[in-house]
């Protein structure tokens, strides 16, 4: 035990540590819900609507009840009452919302393509699915709520009876008068208009849900693919009327989640309901056309965005409004989703005046809800292209009018406008690094070169200075945002007898390395080898209290609660050290798991031999309770304010619109860091998830409300090929908002990336007279804003370019 | 029907469903749980594993053209005392994987690539795992790890 103690002394916090985690998943040993066995499981398959709206008028279940196999089949109508109220909205964001009831089934009115409305069980997937493939459902087919804008003035009713298609109006104008006049003073104001389009998530591992029933204790064992155990574990208990302690939630390996598991879903639901009712385990596994229909969906909103600014670009007012898409129902965080936007539409930018206002609509297709990033991207994308636009209009350079209106590395903790307060910053630092590493300079010049020449690949630079709010939450603040749980996390840590040590997170890990870095946290304030130190979560029978992960939130909360009770692990330690060496505990010092008295170093109590003496308690402090752990529960004081720039590099073919992404600058601030290797790997990922937003990606729906994306095969997610590697850069400012100095990292790649790369292809082609672009940015739409600037500016071009743009041919 | 599979060096005779595909056989008859599924189009690449040494995606095989043939899962890419290939060992070693949901199919992927590509440039690794989709790594690491993994030439066995 001493042995690993004073091994541990060397620091691995801040070091490239191997993970943990990835032995088990690259043998093919970890275990995923689809993976588990579980004797006599049956199979759920859900029939869907494949109307956008309609009135249910008849569930026939005859024929399906009498395919082989089948075991069970039942309508909405037949499981009505095993709801003890609607699917849950966590976040009601005003007091007159407009939320309508949401069950597992729809009973009488289906609202999307996708909408269950009846259920099979059978003794194997495919005999539930043949069955599910028979079942009669009667349909009339009502008008439906498609386009959003259409939507928003009620040309048609996303569910019969209600008054209107509007779930709510949020405002957020602390002086309007500010704003006025500031719009009204602008030497120069820019007024842009965006489309953020739906996004499928599409986490690798479609949803699975297994529930495992013990009929005769009482008691049920839930395994799901999702984010958020305890969360669930809650909300199954309000939804279907178990009781809350009789729910045991389980996430064993999750494979990957976007914010797409961070909610409540109808299988999980049903299959409890159906193994209640039955008596049997029952268990589902998503397809992906399901994946697509039937999972929440991204973004999905109506920017507007106006600055105000004087004659050298100095911004003094920004004014956002927001059309957001609900979709069908309100999901969890649904309608809360826009708000964690809603304070960040001025970006990282000193801006006296400030006006937001959403309006969140119901539309008959799938419903939205946190995606990577969750309203922070959107806002970012809004700005960072604003930003662009009003550069352009003054002439100036983009990454100088960044400059001249970032809040400066002085001004921190800043108060912003829309009434937050950003922890630390440098963003002009991050900046110079990241222009540094681009040769920013460079690329001008060979942009300028391929201007000159008329070249058909013309090269386009784009910057995004991105800062978001993460690290959710202070409960406080989430109350005053009518969100209706907290945000705190919660830890336990143990020493066992023979000085190894367990950790208890609330957090709930699905791809981010909890494991590893929770060691490493550990290690360093206990003095033992990461090795030695083990990481037990997503049970809520092991973890009783957490509130998951999603939001950026594990480090800078979970991890803060890990070190906290770390602490007290090494108090109650302090005072069996000072009884063993018989000092005052204030006279011991504590380095590395080893207490020694002060000026008497060689006096000394190893941690591991302590907590053996705490275990056999066989001389222990008077009134101290024998073992040691630790357990903290943290709420933070305040969000985390990650920060950084970006800069995308896209060559774009101006005879066949296709864009390639040559080189990405990453230059990020998330504070302190635990483990770079893993910073890394989030970055990567988020990086690639927001170029998709940019270049490929789009749940498109035809006007019937139709899915058109419902596989692999056609919702575009990246492959290798079309992505380049990444150029990263660190700068480092820590948060004091807690005591690791941590931010976050797991959405700012996403957050940064999506403007950047649009900005990219905005910045070739502006000189041909572009001067905006739709998302995705697909060939097709390059090449018809080039042929569109052509014929609006054909006199400020060359005579290069126009021979080169009418060789494309063709009418518009 | 019966059919007679090797997998990762074992040989078995099953009766199965003529409709069975290769990941169903692998999965709920051998109990190799390592091969996940993704997809219904072959699209995403999950599920791939190699076939007389080839990569192929085994929801796209039926159990019955596996009859007569030999099938490496992940669970047959370690040597028999645990040790893990060398291009598990770099996909770890240059953190190319994070849920890890698609890692099996793209360690056998890389393994079938590498076979054909012994030194291959970033550009080659890039094109030929564009058939195995990931949504976390943004790819940057499995690029990386399988350029390590190519260093060495027994890498591939």
């Amino acid at each position: 035990m001493s042995a690993t103690a004073t091994e541990g002394a060397t620091r691995v916090v801040g070091t490239r540590m191997l993970r943990r985690e990835d032995p088990a998943l690259l043998s093919g040993e970890a275990r995923f819900v689809h993976d588990l066995v579980v004797p006599g499981a049956l199979h759920m398959a859900v029939v869907r609507s494949p109307f956008a709206h309609a009135r249910v008028t008849g569930v026939d279940l005859g024929a399906a009840r009498a395919m082989p196999g089948v075991v069970a089949a039942f309508s909405g109508a037949d499981l009505a009452g095993e709801w003890a109220a609607p699917m849950p909205c966590a976040w009601p964001v005003t007091a007159d919302m407009q939320s309508p009831a949401h069950y597992p089934l729809a009973v009488d009115e289906a609202c999307y393509v996708g909408d269950g409305v009846a259920v099979v069980v059978a003794t194997s997937p495919a005999a539930a699915a043949d069955a599910a493939a028979v079942v009669d459902v009667a349909y009339e087919e009502l008008p439906a709520a498609v386009d959003l804008e259409a939507a928003a003035s009620d040309a048609a009713a996303a569910h019969l009876g209600a008054p209107t298609n509007r779930a709510y109006t949020w405002e957020l104008d602390p002086d309007p008068s500010a704003v006025a006049a500031a719009f009204a003073g602008a030497a120069v104001t820019v007024s842009e208009r965006y489309v953020q389009q739906r996004l499928v998530p599409a986490a690798m591992e479609p949803r699975g849900v297994c529930v495992v029933p013990q009929p005769f204790g009482g008691e049920v064992t839930v395994y799901s693919a999702t984010q958020i155990p305890h969360i669930l574990r809650t909300m199954l208990g309000m939804t279907a009327g178990v009781p809350e302690e009789r729910i045991r939630v389980v996430a064993p390996s999750v494979g990957g989640g976007f914010g797409s598991k961070l909610d409540v879903y109808a299988e999980e639901l049903l299959c409890l309901a159906l193994a209640r009712r039955l008596r049997r385990p029952v268990r589902w596994t998503e397809e992906r056309t399901e994946a697509a229909q039937a999972t929440i969906q991204g973004r999905g909103q109506i920017q507007e965005i106006e600055l105000a600014a004087t004659a050298d670009g100095r911004i003094q007012a920004v004014r956002a409004r927001i059309v957001a898409d609900m979709g069908a129902y309100l999901q969890l965080v649904t309608p809360g989703v826009p708000l964690l936007g809603a304070f960040l539409y001025h970006g990282v930018y000193d801006v006296p005046a400030y006006s937001f206002s959403c309006v969140g609509v119901f539309t008959n297709k799938t419903p939205t809800d946190a995606y990577r990033g969750a309203g922070r991207p959107e806002a970012t994308y809004a700005i960072e292209r604003a930003v662009d636009t009003l550069a352009r209009t003054l002439g100036q350079d983009p990454a100088e009018i960044r400059r001249r209106n970032f809040i400066g590395a002085d001004q921190f903790p800043y108060a912003s406008v829309a009434g937050l307060t950003f922890d630390s910053g440098n963003y002009e630092g991050a900046l110079d690094v990241a222009l540094g590493l681009a040769d920013y300079s460079g690329l001008r010049e060979e942009q300028g070169r391929r201007r000159r020449t008329g070249t058909r690949m013309q090269l386009g630079v784009g910057l995004s200075c991105y800062v978001e709010m993460c690290g959710l939450a202070p409960s406080r603040v989430l109350a005053s945002l009518n969100y209706v749980a907290g945000g705190w996390e919660a830890a336990t840590v143990r020493m066992l007898p023979t000085g190894k040590v367990q950790v208890v997170t609330g957090s709930s890990p699905h791809g981010q390395g909890h494991e590893t870095s929770w060691s490493m946290l550990v290690a360093d304030k206990l003095g033992v080898a990461p090795d030695d130190v083990d990481v037990l979560h997503s049970d809520t029978a092991i973890s009783p209290f957490g509130l998951d992960t999603y939001g950026s939130r594990s480090l800078s909360v979970g991890g803060t609660a890990i070190v906290m009770a770390a602490d007290r692990v090494i108090e109650k330690a302090r005072l069996l050290a000072a009884h063993q060496l018989e000092v005052a505990p204030e006279d011991l010092e504590y380095e590395g798991g080893r207490f020694s008295v002060r000026g008497s170093a060689s006096r000394a109590a190893e941690l591991g031999a302590l907590a053996f003496a705490a275990f056999v308690a066989h001389d222990l402090p008077e009134g101290m309770e024998p073992n040691l752990e630790g357990s903290a529960t943290y709420d933070p004081v305040n969000f985390t304010f990650p920060f950084g720039t970006h800069v995308a590099v896209v060559e774009v073919d101006t005879e066949t619109g296709r864009v390639e992404l040559s080189r990405y600058v990453a230059v990020d601030d998330c504070g302190n860091q635990v483990n770079p290797l893993i910073v890394d790997g989030q970055v990567h990922g988020g990086i690639a998830q927001g170029v998709a937003q940019a270049l490929w990606e789009e749940a498109a729906y035809d006007e019937a409300g139709n899915l058109l994306t419902t596989s692999l095969a056609d919702y575009l997610v990246p492959a290798a090929s079309e992505l380049p590697s990444f150029t990263l850069g660190r700068t480092v400012t820590p948060s004091p908002s807690n005591p690791l100095g941590a931010k976050g990292i797991g959405e700012a790649g996403t957050i940064a990336s999506t403007p950047a790369v649009v900005n990219a292809v905005v910045d070739a082609l502006a000189h041909l007279g572009v001067t905006s672009m739709e998302m995705p940015v697909t060939p097709e739409r390059v090449w018809r804003a080039v042929r569109g600037a052509a014929g609006q500016s054909q006199v400020e071009q060359s005579q290069i370019e126009q021979s080169q743009i009418s060789t494309t041919g063709g009418g518009a | 029907m019966q059919v007679t599979v090797t997998v990762n060096g074992v040989p078995e005779t099953h009766d199965v469903e003529t409709r069975t595909l290769l990941v169903q056989y692998l999965r709920e008859v051998r109990g190799l749980t390592g091969t996940n599924i993704g997809c219904d189009t072959t699209s995403c690449g999950a599920c791939t594993v190699l076939m007389d040494g080839e990569s192929v995606k085994s929801c796209t095989v039926l159990a019955a053209q596996a009859d007569a043939h030999e099938i490496i899962t992940i669970e047959g890419m370690a040597a028999a005392d645990g040790t893990m290939h060398p291009i598990q060992q770099a996909f770890q070693e240059h953190h190319g994987l994070q849920c890890g949901y698609c890692t099996p199919g793209m360690v056998m992927a890389a393994a079938s690539f590498l076979q054909e590509h012994p030194q291959p440039s970033e550009a080659e690794v890039r094109e030929g795992l564009e058939g195995n989709l990931c949504r976390c790594t943004g790819y940057h690491n499995i690029v990386q790890a399988v350029l390590a993994a190519a260093s060495p030439p027994e890498a591939v066995r």
